[in-house]
């Protein structure tokens, strides 16, 4: 699957987030992942959106994207030019015996045990998609019984600023500034 | 700093605006924001259902170039206005929907009339929003109007619940916009327009495909230039019906699924097809992969979402198309002074002159064509000459949506822009009659004729009332063949002949006693003999609507027509023409001369 991972800004405003989703339904586009949350100004908010390439016209998501009133920037961050991570807690249940295999394991891929029962761990692990998917399918055998994941979040590497050329952020800024 | 209740912020905002009119119907959640109304400048039409509030909306504004305003309550009054915004989406046009919501602390209490209208409105508006801060009402209504009329118009939506309604806060005009995501695209790029003028200097077979963006915009002048400039032909969408003189020689009528045959050929056999404010929407393409399969593409449009959404272009022009078309037309014009030849039999710029002379065969061999026997069934393509030709082409016809709409487009003689309304993208049926209602209260002096099937005139007839009792004097002509005519033609070809739940009888209602009890004038014509003194009755009615049932033929199908997901070649010119002549049509031979080889 060819995926592609869009940064989006938009305004921290009520319903901005329905605008988004109520997009992607009305178009019928697929969200393969999608993670939100504030950006050092707070007035912003940060989407991270995974969508599908192959069923998925990109270039009219981010066109049609650009054209809501409340989004600010749309950014492809292109494969191998960006940081992309997500984070999944996993809950084992393990025979005592193969606990320590299991630690190994996790250990191989830096995941952390965050809660521990007699009969049950927590696994926290961050990591690339693709390392993730990795550490799921080697636990998959020790017996997987409760698993979450966040939607990607992705940076692009390099000294580039998704805010550089985006003159409707600055704009906010400015607007708050003065409001300040 | 002044104080003003949200309700009176609301209606100075919208005088502020500069709005004249508001169609609406008060109810619980908006009665607030009625009362400072009532002492306002703004003239308040009381419809007799939202959904005609919408339409009249959207018909001032197709027929004026202003946004247009409706106002309801909240639950079903909003919900009322869903398919009218629906429809001002779908066909770009720039309308403000103000709605009283329940008090902040109700919302999401299941209240009484209570519904999610920003919900339940977002796909199908440009934006909207719930406001939930008095001291925003302002801002909210400027930015309402910003977004709406700039860019790609559309319909906004205001929520406005009944607390903030009431509340009172700082008034201050004009309120500072809080906007940052929202650009509206500038002038385009030169490098595009060269390169785009360069291909139409340069080609054998262009044609202008010519959508609404060119009313829109009121860019119909350059387009006259232009055309004339680049000997070019001109295809007029749906949505472009008027934006070029249909009298014209290088006029070629409407493109698409019930396109004249030259239209729809020249797209087919173009080796440039220059989208002006188009969108390559499927009723002119066809079976998308099949359409102008010879023709580069330059696509001119001021949402840049609309380039490569359906064909990939060669050249894209992105950027306000009265500009565009201004730059374009002073390019090719530049382009053909630098060169003196003459672009018909010119050597050094390629010449139309084979091209034009082709398309004028085909205008002769393939014309729109039907017969009105004189003793014979009334057709709505002769009733519609005959009111084209009693008008001079220069009424505002309004439509709604299926056989009545088409016959419309194809048989008046449109002269000027924005003399023809219609329900285009969204294909609502019953936008006609309060669409008219609109456009005359926009046009006041003007001549104003809604054509109608009697399936879409019963959907929303009830504002009849509105416009007798508003001294509104639309003329509605429905031709009534008894049958939800479009749906009855697509059986025939496509189901058999199997007629399913498609008659509705043309004797109920009596629609002149139904005109009668609206206080309207109500006329019959069933002879073709009678059209013209029946019209010259109607058109000279000035002080009370009309209503004329002229009982047309319930087999007249509209042709010619492209069967939906078939090729553009695949178009059948129907019934009044031979298999020789089909077979012409279909095979369409052109000599290498012909097409420029």
């Amino acid at each position: 699957m060819s995926t592609h991972t869009l940064s989006v800004l938009a305004e921290n405003k009520p319903g901005v987030l329905s605008h988004i989703a109520g997009l992607f339904s009305r178009r019928a586009f697929n969200i393969s992942s999608l993670a939100v949350g504030p950006t050092q100004d707070d007035r912003v908010s940060r989407f991270t959106i995974v969508v599908d390439g192959a069923s998925t016209p990109v270039d009219q998501v981010c066109k049609q994207l650009e054209k809501l009133v409340r989004v600010l920037k749309v950014v492809e961050l292109s494969d191998g030019a960006a940081v992309e991570r997500e984070l999944a807690l996993i809950k084992m249940r393990v025979d005592p015996a193969l606990r320590g295999q299991l630690l190994e394991v996790a250990d191989v891929f830096g995941a952390s045990v965050v809660d521990m029962s007699p009969t049950t761990l927590v696994l926290e692990a961050v990591s690339s998609p693709a390392k993730l998917d990795a550490l799921l399918a080697m636990l998959d055998s020790y017996g997987t019984c409760e698993l979450v994941r966040t939607g990607r979040v992705a940076l692009a590497r390099g000294a580039g600023v998704i805010t550089d050329d985006a003159p409707a952020l600055t704009a906010v800024r400015e607007q708050t500034d003065t409001a300040a | 700093m002044q104080e003003l209740t949200g309700a009176q912020a609301l209606v100075r905002s919208l005088e502020q605006q500069g709005v004249e009119v508001v169609f609406g119907l008060p109810g619980g959640t908006i009665l607030p924001t009625y009362d400072p109304l009532l002492s306002s400048s703004l003239r308040h039409v009381l419809v007799r259902h939202e959904q005609g509030a919408g339409h009249a909306a959207e018909g001032y504004a197709w027929a004026t170039g202003r946004p247009g305003v409706c106002m309801a309550t909240s639950g079903p009054g909003a919900t009322n206005l869903v398919t009218a915004l629906s429809d001002a989406y779908m066909d770009s046009v720039p309308i403000v929907a103000i709605t009283g919501q329940v008090g902040t602390s109700l919302i999401g209490s299941d209240a009484f009339q209570e519904a999610d209208i920003t919900g339940i409105t977002l796909p199908i508006t440009k934006h909207n929003e719930l406001v939930t801060d008095v001291a925003r009402i302002p801002a909210a209504v400027a930015e309402a109007f910003h977004i709406a009329t700039t860019g790609r118009p559309g319909p906004v939506l205001i929520d406005v619940p009944k607390d903030i309604q009431q509340a009172t806060g700082p008034w201050s005009w004009p309120p500072v916009m809080d906007l940052p995501g929202y650009q509206v695209p500038g002038p385009p790029s030169l490098a595009a327009i060269r390169a785009a003028a360069a291909m139409l200097v340069q080609a054998r077979r262009p044609v202008l495909y010519v959508g609404g963006g060119v009313i829109k915009s009121d860019s119909h002048a350059d387009l006259l230039r232009l055309a004339e400039l680049a000997k070019a032909p001109v295809t007029t969408t749906l949505m472009a019906r008027g934006a070029f003189p249909d009298g014209h020689p290088l006029a070629l009528g409407m493109p698409g699924m019930h396109g004249t045959y030259p239209a729809v050929a020249a797209l087919q056999e173009a080796d440039l097809v220059v989208a002006l404010g188009a969108r390559f929407d499927d009723r002119v393409t066809g079976k998308l992969s099949d359409f102008a399969p010879r023709a580069k593409i330059v696509h001119a449009d001021i949402d840049p979402a609309e380039i490569g959404k359906n064909r990939a272009p060669d050249v894209a022009i992105v950027g306000d198309l009265r500009l565009t078309m201004a730059a374009l037309a002073d390019t090719v014009a530049a382009a053909l002074s630098s060169d003196s030849a003459d672009r018909t039999g010119g050597t050094a710029l390629a010449g139309t002159g084979d091209w034009l002379a082709v398309l004028d065969g085909w205008k002769r061999q393939f014309p729109l064509r039907y017969t009105q026997e004189s003793d014979g069934p009334l057709k709505p393509q002769f009733v519609t000459e005959r009111l084209s030709a009693l008008t001079g082409g220069d009424a505002i016809i309004v439509a709604g949506v299926g056989q009545h709409q088409m016959h419309a487009s194809q048989h008046y003689t449109f002269t000027k822009p924005r003399s023809w309304i219609n329900s285009g993208g969204a294909g609502t049926m019953g936008f006609a009659v309060p669409a008219a209602m609109g456009a005359q209260v926009g046009r006041p002096g003007e001549l104003v004729v809604a054509i109608d099937g009697d399936g879409c005139f019963q959907m929303t007839a009830q504002e009849l009332a509105t416009c007798a009792i508003e001294k509104i004097p639309i003329k509605v002509m429905i031709f009534n063949n008894g049958f939800l005519g479009m749906v009855r033609q697509w059986q025939e070809l496509f189901y058999d002949e199997r007629y399913s739940s498609v008659e509705l009888g043309t004797a109920i209602p009596d629609y002149v006693k139904l005109a009668e009890a609206y206080g309207c004038l109500g006329l019959r014509c069933e002879r073709p003999d009678e059209v013209d003194t029946v019209l010259d009755k109607a058109l000279a009615a000035s002080d009370v609507p009309v209503v004329v049932d002229f009982r047309t033929h319930d087999r007249e199908g509209v042709f010619p027509m492209v069967p939906a997901g078939r090729p553009n070649d695949d178009i059948v010119l129907g019934p009044e023409f031979s298999a020789d002549e089909q077979r012409a049509a279909t095979r369409r031979e052109m000599t290498n001369r012909e097409l420029g080889i």
